[in-house]
């Protein structure tokens, strides 16, 4: 923007820096992104000479009162209309580090510039108004900044002023939220009561907010963290081209992860050959030496010729990408015709490009309404999670060990209609679902909601034998059933007595068991039920896989029941059998249960009653979307 | 790496990104600070060379000084130089204020060397931090068939994939330095000691920050008359960098106007 701000860049000149962070402020429309920005400008001293005048010029030649988001909404469109259409980027600095701003549109249609201004952020600023509350498109971005990895999520909830900062309103809305992304494994890093166009917790606190005891904006913002290092990772060098415009013939690329010097043994994958690194070129001196980390464009001369492509992937020969010719990946979708089983595509892995068949929809969720899951097709704006077969093989990792190399985008006519995660490569290995053909129930989800009076839901309880999941879980059943709706119990101990009486308790049986637990949980809730799941299922892997199949419906559960008073209780001998070394492989006494790090709740048995307990739960199944507060209209859904 | 390695490493992945992908590519040079440093990022790309033309379309009322640079470094950087006029001012949108109208003369030339060479894509030096529309730019913008710029449809562009198969017969305006902000430019010049233009150090209290054609650019006041000195004025001034750019002040939407219709 030409308002640039002092001092506008990292670059001082005796050539030191400071950390730079890039933060993207996403939110409903209108919930005051703009107005927040333009208000963190000013409280920074970041506005140029003369700018705070034009904005109230602007202001009073539309007759409006004056109006902070005009700084940001440059656009003649923008300004007639009131709203912010694309991204914009600006800069200033607090304290400690220089912040460049992506202020991104709330409006769903320009969820495309959303995901533009949010891909490139190390974190993130969710806007909330405290009127509104939660809306749609707070939880459509919250998944999107998870979707698209960003981890650091400060919560802002806005207009204050308007709820006369009231505590119990803000309160409603942090717990609202905070079930909503600690539902998707993202802690917020702060959560803040504010009203930007007064000023009030922007960079100050104020006596109307004096309740609050936790960071400003700007202190929070101080507290988020740069992007990781990714030297750490192994090498991934994606090939952008072969340049031969002297006697070198010169590898050039991107380093996304890892290092490489002259003299490393390379492979290049999928192909799998294998040569040294002669030399590191460049321009005006070359060759270089020292090591070249992630970050760096470079140019690689090798020890011998090798047909090399764009595309291609120069890796260290013992942690080369695996090549696959299927995978599976989670994408979000933003072309206007939706995506279906059979779609042919582009897809794009770095400068890799390859055609692709759509083998599969596993999965498909408007994240704005966490109860709908469709599986036929992903629609514009949803998420989804798709199996493709490629035309020819690529080299590539699952976005949990390379978050650089594990993303793809899909293109439709020379234009980029989604992207997303890789999950997991060589999908194929599964059942290829070509003669099967899933039925579909007779009932739309929004008719057994309607009846029941809540969404199809998946209550995960875990925690160590004898803590109370059973117990805990039969009276959440018989409360819901009670109120007109649909729980079913899924007790760990019970289904393997049938369904997975073949399983035994190695770690992988542990892990199949949970899946099937996982995957008949998943149908129920599809088909509006809420499954009610007691297990103890020790292995947070295992309890993320659970997450991952279940998706948004997917509530977790701790009942945490400190280990002592579990092995007092000891209603089914159980411990006092692994004491005396009779039971094998029993989570308890070895210490082998993993707590989980974000439940969406935590329940001591040892100092609740069960119907305090069930309480509890109840409560955070309405705050979290699954039980409706009041009748459901279903002529209004139609 | 610090700061101006990164900015350098992003920008030579964008060079070689439409090198690849695009099948007939040229680079506007405009001869100013930005458009010296991309050169320059530009042979770092291809390890010494310009694979590809530099455009300058010429409005004929540069300053003396910048087109003396244009000859002298036209040769010494082995650039394939074409040199490419703009129509006369009558035959431009005469509904336009007199600076942004004389300025979009260059909107036309740069159709016209469009049309005579078929370019699919034009690189060209534009920064987020210059002026609030070219804040909204894609790193791969499409441009339709009449050159122009269609805001509100966008294509999406994330985790560096960009958008490169223009429909036929209309381009791509590629801006590899987008990321840069103007004190990251002379900082890196400096430490680059890439060649710049005099007008941009002081002379008699005034210098440009931006330079334009003649009749529509005016110096600033300054007294820095290095690269140190400009650098120090950055960090303390409030003065936006286009401030002596006529056809920015003339309305509230002059250069957006502009823009939608080509302009850089």
């Amino acid at each position: 923007m030409n308002m640039i701000v002092t001092p506008a860049s990292p670059a001082t000149p005796n050539g030191t820096t400071r950390p730079q962070v890039r933060i993207v402020i996403v939110g409903h429309v209108d919930h005051g992104k703009s107005t927040l920005v333009g208000r963190l400008l000013h409280e920074t001293g970041s506005l140029p000479d003369g700018k705070l005048e034009m904005l109230k010029a602007v202001s009073a030649r539309r007759g409006m009162p004056f109006e902070w988001s005009f700084l940001l909404d440059a656009l003649q469109t923008e300004r007639d209309q009131g709203i912010t259409i694309d991204t914009t980027q600006i800069r200033f600095r607090t304290n400690s580090r220089d912040i460049v701003l992506i202020d991104a549109p709330g409006h769903a249609e320009f969820l495309r510039n959303m995901i533009t201004g949010a891909s490139q952020a190390d974190g993130a600023v969710l806007i909330i108004d405290a009127l509104e509350g939660v809306r749609d498109q707070t939880r459509r971005h919250g998944y999107l900044l998870h979707l698209l990895g960003v981890k650091q999520v400060a919560v802002v909830v806005n207009k204050m002023d308007r709820v006369d900062f009231s505590a119990d309103r803000f309160k409603a809305i942090s717990d609202e939220i905070s079930a909503h992304l600690n539902g998707l494994g993202v802690t917020p890093t702060a959560i803040i009561p504010i009203s930007a166009r007064d000023g009030d917790g922007v960079a100050e606190h104020t006596d109307r907010i004096g309740w609050y005891k936790g960071p400003t904006v700007v202190e929070a913002l101080d507290a988020l963290e740069p992007a990781r290092p990714l030297e750490a990772l192994p090498l991934r060098l994606p090939v952008q081209a072969i340049y031969k415009f002297d006697d070198r013939r010169i590898v050039a690329g991107r380093i996304e992860s890892g290092s490489l010097i002259a003299g490393d043994e390379i492979v290049i994958m999928p192909a799998g050959k294998i040569a040294r690194i002669k030399t590191v070129e460049s321009w005006p001196l070359t060759p270089v030496a020292g090591r070249q980390g992630a970050g760096r464009s470079v140019g690689i001369t090798l020890d011998r010729e090798l047909f090399i492509e764009r595309g291609d992937i120069v890796a260290h020969a013992s942690s080369a990408p695996r090549e696959t010719r299927r995978l599976r990946a989670r994408i979000f979708w933003l072309h206007e015709k939706p995506l279906a089983k059979g779609d042919q595509l582009l897809v794009r892995c770095g400068p890799k490009e390859s055609r692709a068949t759509v083998v599969a929809i596993e999965k498909a969720v408007d994240p704005g309404e966490l109860s709908s899951v469709e599986n036929k097709a992903i629609g514009r704006n949803h998420v989804g999670e798709i199996d493709i077969s490629l035309s020819s093989p690529i080299a590539t990792d699952p976005y949990t060990e390379n978050p650089r190399t594990g993303r793809l985008v899909i293109e439709v006519s020379g234009r980029i209609a989604g992207g997303g995660l890789v999950l997991s490569v060589e999908a194929g290995q599964r059942a290829v679902p070509v003669d099967i053909v899933p039925v579909e129930s007779a009932l739309r989800p929004d008719e057994r909601s309607a009846r029941y009076r809540h969404n199809g839901a998946v209550v995960w309880l875990t925690g160590l034998p004898a803590s109370g999941k059973s117990t805990l879980a039969k009276a959440l059943e018989r409360r819901l059933f009670t109120n007109g709706g649909s729980p079913i119990l899924l007790d760990g101990d019970t289904l393997r007595a049938g369904l997975n009486s073949d399983l035994g308790f190695s770690a992988a049986d542990r892990s199949e068991n949970i899946r099937r637990l996982a995957e008949v949980a998943t149908h129920l809730a599809r088909n509006g039920h809420i499954a009610i799941v007691a297990a103890v299922s020790p292995a947070r892997e295992d309890r993320a896989t659970a997450r991952r199949i279940a998706d948004t419906a997917f509530r977790e559960i701790h009942v945490a029941t400190p280990a002592g008073i579990c092995e007092e209780r000891d209603p089914k001998g159980h411990y006092k059998k692994a004491r005396a070394g009779t039971l094998q492989s029993f989570t308890g006494i070895l210490n082998d249960y993993e707590a989980p790090q974000a439940a969406e709740l935590v329940i001591d048995t040892s100092t609740r009653t069960v119907a305090e307990a069930a309480d509890e739960i109840e409560q955070m199944l309405k705050t979290s979307g699954v039980l409706f507060d009041e009748v459901v209209d279903l002529a209004a859904n139609i | 790496m610090d700061h101006l390695d990164q900015l350098e490493a992003q920008s030579i992945y964008i060079f070689r990104e439409a090198f690849a992908r695009l099948k007939k590519i040229a680079l506007l040079w405009s001869l100013g600070k930005d458009s010296n440093v991309m050169i320059w990022l530009a042979r770092k790309a291809f390890f010494g060379r310009l694979p590809f033309p530099a455009l300058h379309v010429d409005t004929g009322k540069k300053f003396p000084e910048m087109y003396r640079f244009r000859d002298h470094y036209g040769k010494e950087w082995e650039l394939d130089l074409r040199v490419e006029p703009c129509p006369p001012i009558d035959a431009v949108d005469p509904t336009l204020p007199p600076a942004a109208r004389s300025a979009a003369r260059k909107t036309e030339g740069l159709k016209m060397a469009l049309a005579k060479y078929g370019f699919d894509g034009l690189i060209a030096g534009i920064r987020r931090d210059e002026e609030a529309t070219r804040a909204k730019e894609r790193v791969f913008s499409p441009r339709g068939l009449e050159g122009n710029w269609d805001v509100r449809d966008q294509p999406p562009e994330f985790w560096d994939h960009f958008n490169a198969s223009p429909p036929q017969g209309a381009h791509l305006r590629i801006h590899p330095i987008l990321h840069w902000t103007e004190a990251d430019i002379w900082a890196y010049t400096k430490r680059e000691n890439i060649p710049i233009i005099p007008l941009y150090l002081s002379q008699n209290g005034k210098r440009y920050r931006s330079l334009g054609d003649q009749d529509i650019t005016n110096p600033v006041n300054s007294t820095a008359s290095n690269i140190d000195e400009i650098l120090a004025e950055l960090e303390q001034t409030k003065v936006p960098e286009r401030a002596g750019r006529a056809l920015d002040h003339e309305t509230e939407d002059a250069f957006e106007r502009l823009r939608v219709a080509g302009y850089l």
